[in-house]
This record gives structure tokens, C-alpha cells and sequence, in this order.
């Protein structure tokens, strides 16, 4: 998709400069994420978003600080855009108190209300139901706030994934559902996911407007986010939108994905997100070569002290397993 | 037929279906948080008539009727319960809460347990045999659920019980699925306080006191353990019937209490006998009341099977008040 200079230019340059650099922090961040599990120093699995990371990052940054996410697994960018610390996050990973979850749950499966971040349940689409629910409150009490909800090609073939739809449609609520099409549902591909060449056509069953988006074109997911988002807070109703992209790595760290074509993952690589994003920065005169080290060496100082906070941060002791199985009153939200 | 909202009036006699029609009525009119879903329970007021002329006077969003999709709208709403709302579901049938299983124990149990989130949500679920209803309109589901911690489970038998545990229900900050009998709905009547009132969760009640056989028992079965302690009293066997109220938290210390009592103790359910609920109940006797003992923990449940449609079948496959009695003069012997 080719923006128009016209439409590039609505979005402001400290706007996209930010977004920038949170495209380097989960890159960079899930980088280390990475060498970390090599080192064995991480349990669990480790998903990342490598190659898909303007999606998250562009939705979030869209978005009111009063507004909601209901996040998949690939979208950390929204995590640390909501303010999520990379020390949080490698916290998380590590088990540690210092994480979102204080080790009740790991890696990805990070929430937290007071952030807006409703946490990632793994079956997938399960938040979207839960996203309507969210929107549906808002309606309930008149307030103008959003929700963004997204999940994967696979996801989309769920019951969870329709009925959410469809529900929303029916009562025009202010939701906004991302599909991040990266192709490959763990091994198994589109072909054998869907019938349908779009993900976007099921969006039309439910008679929602449904649109796709190159989901490595930073400035285009944000100015389709900002349309969606919009018209929700106006009380136009649902909007679907699938962004074209691609896993650059496996489902998780353990997977080499050797089931994924190298010249696929090859052309892929020419439209990484990054340096197209630095293109755009330069042709629009926001931003130098000069500029993206700075933000390059700023981020991996971030990491770094995430990396000596996570460390730092205390293990669980067993007996807090016990903890937390029932909600009291005062958790309620107000 | 009437539309009115069943309001309480002194003195006056209500069922078991109005006793829970009531207590929707006054938490919603006293908590503006409190609002309903579920199918058909607008306009033409439930399959059951609980909610009859509650649109029209709460309006159409707080008395929602949604699409025939249990997960969509027990996940939508837990969403709105994570937003500060109090959303009370509707099953139509408790059967179909199997649609809605994915939702009930990944989401809604989880949820606080892993992020923090409380889930302030009450899913009412019409259960049980004796109308009728062949295999999918008269399970007792309730097993499913026992085995998912972060969910609180209630069976209220009386009128009373019905009105004061579905406002605890409301008024607590957790998931709570409410079994409601079916077949008590219009056979039981009491005249209930005019004054507000909750039966607290967790609480079992002695519904007749016994000192020589404890009958430990919930929902509809309560009223057959009651005919046949009057049977066995006769013969000058006195049977304790306790009514658990609550399946989850289990009031251990009266269940312990009842059997040290007694010292002989039979359970019963209307529920499939394998990995029923008396199956945990009597190994905790096992655990903790093996020295009082004096004869073996007796079960009575309805075989494993599914509940079928014919009459002769369905009254085979329900507990009665002779198995009771046989089981009872069987433990007096020892």
C-alpha cells in the first residue's frame, strides 16, 4: 500500500518519532529475550513478535490512556507502549516478583487494569468475547473509551473469533479487532486455516467494514487504527482490520520453523518493519541516520538495566502458590 | 399473563422462581453496576419467566438479550465485570453451559490468579432433572465446574435460600455460578423478609437436626432427604439433613461437625455418582472423621449415565426417597 504524502503528514512528528523508537525496544527487547532463553537462563517458552512488532506498537499508540487492550501473544509492542518496562517483562519471563504476573504466569501472559491491559489467555480469540464485554461497559455508562482486541490467523477459525464478531456488530460496540495474518498458525499454514484468500472476508459476514493493511508499514497501521478507533468512539461500531505480515521466527524459540520456505522468510526480509519505518522518518525530514542510533543505543541501555532489574528481582517463595485464588471486594474495579 | 416486575410484598408467599426474580429485582434497582444477559430474557421476559417485565422497567441494555452464543457473551461478560460492572448471566438451560466451558475455567477462574483481575460475575444456571427435560435440559453440570479453582458454585433448595444467596452472589467479587432447580421453581413457596437480607457463601445449614445419621445433600435432593428423615423417625432414627447452600468454598467444618455428631453419614446428589461431589465429600470424611465413623460413607447419585426423556427412565435414573430410606436403616444396623 502506498500512503499518500498528504495522509503521512496527519501524523504528527513526535508521534511517529515515538513510535520509532518503540519499534526498536521490542525488537531490541525480544532480541534479549531471545539470547537469554539460548542461555537457558529463561524457562518456558519465548514468543516474539520479530517482524511484526509496528502492528502492536502502531494500535497502542493510537489509542487514549483511558482506553483498553486485549492483546495476543504477538504484541508486545502495545505492552511496553502501555508502560510495561522491559524489566517487567524479562521479570516476567524469568519468574520472578518483579514481573506483571509475580510469577503466576509467564512470558507473554501479561495484564494489568491500572495499565489498561487485559491479560492474554492462551487459547486463542478468547479475548475477544471478553473485548466486547469491555466495549460493552462503556456503552452501558455512556463513556467514550475503546478497546483494540487482537489475535492470529489461527485464531480467527474459533468460535470465540465469531461470536465475538458478531456480537459486536449486532449491539455496534466500540471495538476495534486486529488480526495480525503472519501466515502461519504454529506450523500449519493459511491454506490449510481458511478458505478464503482474506482473513478480512469473515470480517464481511457480520456486515462489520472490514479493511487490510500492510502490518509492516508502521504509518499505515497507525492511520487505519486511527480510522477504526474513531469511528468506535463516534458509536459507529466495529471495525475489522487484518494486517498482512509475516512470523520471521518460530511459534516459539524452541520451534526452527523449518516448515516455513526460506525464500518466503527472504522476501519477507526486505519488508521488515525497521528500516522501513527509518525510510518513511527520512523522506518526511523527521528523522536522520544520526537519530536512529541515538534511539538504538538508548534502547539497548533500557534493556540492559531491564535485564539487571529482572535479575535483581526476587524468585516467589513456593507457599505464595496459595495466594490469590479468590478476588476480595476492594479489587473490584470502581 | 403478567408483565410486572414480582415485587415483595409483607406476608405474601413467593416461589422458589419468584424468590430469584426478587432478588435480580432489588439488586439491580440497588446497584446500578447490576445488569443482565442472556437469551430471550428481554421482551418475552426468559424461558423461565425470571426476568418478565424487567426491560421494561430497567430498559434494553441492562436487561440485554443476546445471540444464541454462550462463550460470546459469558466472555463479553466477564470484560464488562473487569470494567466495574455486575453483570448476572442467564443460561437458558444449565446444559448449555458446556458452550460457555472455555470462558467459565480459562478466563473467569484464571483471571485473578494470574493478573489480578477481579471477575465480579454470576452466571445463573437452571439444572436438574424431574421435568421432563431428556439429556440436554435436565443435566446437573455443577461437577465440571468443582474441579476449577477461582469459581464459587451455589445450589440454593428454599425460597429463602434462592433470593439470599443470588444477592451474595451479586454482591461478591468473584465468578459465582448459581445452580437454581428447575424443578423447585414452582413447587416450593415461603414468605420471605420483607427487609434486605444474603445467605452468605460458604455457609451450609441444617435444614433438620438429627443425632443419629447425617444426610449431606443440596438443591432439589434436599427435599427427599427431608421425607425420608421423616420416614426414619418414625422408626426412631434421627437423620440430620444438611444442606450444603454452597459447593464451592465447601463449609467443611458443619459437614465435620454434622458426622462427628452422628457418626454415620449418607451423601446425596442428583448428579452422575462418578467424580460427583460426594465423591470428594467422602474422602474428606475419610481424612478427617475416620475415628468417629461407625459404618461406611454411603452415596446415593444418580448412575452414570446421561439423564434420559422417558418417564419410567428418568424416575430410574433419579435418586428417590426409598434409596434414602434403605441406606439409612442399612447404616442404623451398624
Amino acid at each position: 500500500m502506498n500512503l499518500d504524502i498528504a495522509a503521512l503528514k496527519t501524523i504528527k512528528r513526535p508521534d511517529l518519532l515515538q513510535m520509532y523508537y518503540y519499534l526498536r525496544l521490542t525488537r531490541t527487547l525480544e532480541d534479549r529475550i531471545t539470547a537469554l532463553y539460548r542461555q537457558g537462563r529463561i524457562v518456558g517458552g519465548v514468543y516474539t513478535s520479530n517482524g511484526m512488532e509496528a502492528i502492536s506498537v502502531a494500535y497502542a499508540s493510537v489509542l487514549e490512556r483511558d482506553d483498553i487492550i486485549a492483546p495476543f501473544h504477538r504484541d508486545m509492542g502495545a505492552f511496553l507502549v502501555r508502560g510495561i518496562t522491559p524489566g517487567e517483562v524479562i521479570a516476567q519471563y524469568l519468574g520472578k516478583r518483579g514481573g506483571p504476573t509475580k510469577g503466576k504466569d509467564g512470558n507473554v501472559h501479561i495484564g494489568d487494569l491500572k495499565r489498561g491491559i487485559i491479560g492474554f489467555v492462551s487459547h486463542l480469540a478468547d479475548n475477544l468475547p471478553v473485548a466486547t464485554g469491555v466495549a460493552l461497559a462503556f456503552r452501558l455508562r455512556g463513556e467514550s473509551r475503546v478497546v483494540v482486541t487482537n489475535t492470529g490467523d489461527g485464531g480467527t477459525s474459533r468460535g470465540d473469533f465469531h461470536e465475538a464478531m458478531n456480537f459486536a456488530a449486532v449491539r455496534k460496540l466500540p471495538v476495534v479487532f486486529f488480526c495480525n495474518n503472519n501466515q502461519y498458525a504454529y506450523s500449519t499454514p493459511l491454506s490449510l486455516q481458511m478458505a478464503v484468500r482474506d482473513v478480512v472476508d469473515r470480517a464481511r459476514a457480520y456486515g462489520m467494514p472490514g479493511e487490510i493493511v500492510d502490518g509492516n508499514d508502521l504509518a499505515a497501521v497507525y492511520l487505519s487504527a486511527q480510522g477504526a478507533v474513531h469511528r468506535a468512539r463516534a458509536g459507529e461500531g466495529p471495525t475489522f482490520i487484518e494486517c498482512k505480515t509475516m512470523r520471521m521466527h518460530g511459534h516459539s524459540e524452541h520451534d526452527s520453523a523449518k516448515y516455513v520456505p526460506r525464500k518466503l522468510l527472504e522476501e519477507w526480509k526486505q519488508k521488515d518493519p525497521i528500516p522501513k519505518a527509518e525510510r518513511l522518518l527520512q523522506e518526511l525530514g523527521y528523522a536522520d541516520e544520526a537519530h536512529f542510533r541515538e534511539v538504538e543505543d538508548r534502547v539497548k541501555k533500557e534493556v540492559e538495566a531491564g535485564v539487571e532489574f529482572a535479575e535483581k528481582s526476587p524468585l516467589p517463595e513456593g507457599p505464595e502458590t496459595l495466594e490469590g485464588v479468590f478476588a476480595t471486594e476492594d479489587e473490584v474495579t470502581r | 399473563m403478567t408483565t410486572a416486575v414480582h415485587e415483595t410484598k409483607a406476608g405474601q408467599e413467593v416461589t422458589y422462581l419468584e424468590a430469584i426474580s426478587q432478588a435480580l429485582d432489588e439488586e439491580m434497582t440497588r446497584d446500578e453496576r447490576v445488569f443482565l444477559m442472556g437469551e430471550d430474557i428481554g421482551p418475552y421476559g426468559g424461558a423461565f419467566r425470571i426476568t418478565e417485565g424487567f426491560q421494561k422497567k430497567y430498559g434494553e441494555w441492562r436487561v440485554l438479550d443476546t445471540p444464541l452464543a454462550e462463550s460470546g457473551f459469558v466472555g463479553a461478560a466477564i470484560g464488562a465485570a473487569m470494567m466495574g460492572m455486575r453483570p448476572v448471566v442467564e443460561m437458558q438451560f444449565a446444559d448449555f453451559i458446556s458452550c460457555a466451558f472455555d470462558q467459565i475455567t480459562e478466563v473467569a477462574a484464571k483471571n485473578h490468579y494470574r493478573w489480578g483481575a477481579a471477575v465480579p460475575l454470576v452466571i445463573r444456571a437452571p439444572f436438574g432433572g424431574g421435568v421432563h427435560g431428556g439429556p440436554f435440559h435436565s443435566e446437573c453440570p455443577e461437577g465440571w465446574f468443582f474441579h476449577s479453582p477461582g469459581l464459587k458454585l451455589v445450589a440454593p433448595s428454599t425460597p429463602y435460600d434462592a433470593k439470599g444467596l443470588l444477592k451474595a452472589a451479586i454482591r461478591d467479587p468473584n465468578p459465582v455460578i448459581y445452580f437454581e432447580h428447575k424443578f423447585l421453581y414452582r413447587r416450593l413457596k415461603a414468605v420471605l423478609p420483607v427487609e434486605d437480607y444474603i445467605v452468605p457463601i460458604g455457609k451450609a445449614d441444617v435444614k433438620r437436626p438429627g443425632t443419629d445419621i447425617s444426610v449431606i445433600t443440596y438443591g432439589a435432593m434436599v427435599h427427599l432427604a427431608l421425607e425420608a428423615a421423616a420416614v426414619m423417625a418414625k422408626e426412631g432414627i434421627e437423620m440430620e439433613v444438611l444442606d450444603l447452600r454452597t459447593l464451592i468454598p465447601l463449609d467443611r467444618e458443619m459437614i465435620f461437625e454434622s458426622v462427628r455428631k452422628t457418626s454415620k453419614a449418607i451423601i446425596l446428589h442428583e448428579d452422575n455418582k462418578t467424580g460427583g461431589i460426594g465423591a470428594e465429600i467422602s474422602a474428606l470424611l475419610a481424612e478427617d472423621c475416620f475415628d468417629s465413623l461407625d459404618g461406611p460413607v454411603i452415596r446415593i447419585a444418580a448412575p452414570d449415565t446421561p439423564v434420559p426423556f422417558s418417564t419410567p427412565l428418568e424416575e430410574f435414573f433419579l435418586p428417590k426417597t426409598s434409596d434414602i430410606v434403605a441406606a439409612a436403616r442399612k447404616l442404623a444396623a451398624y
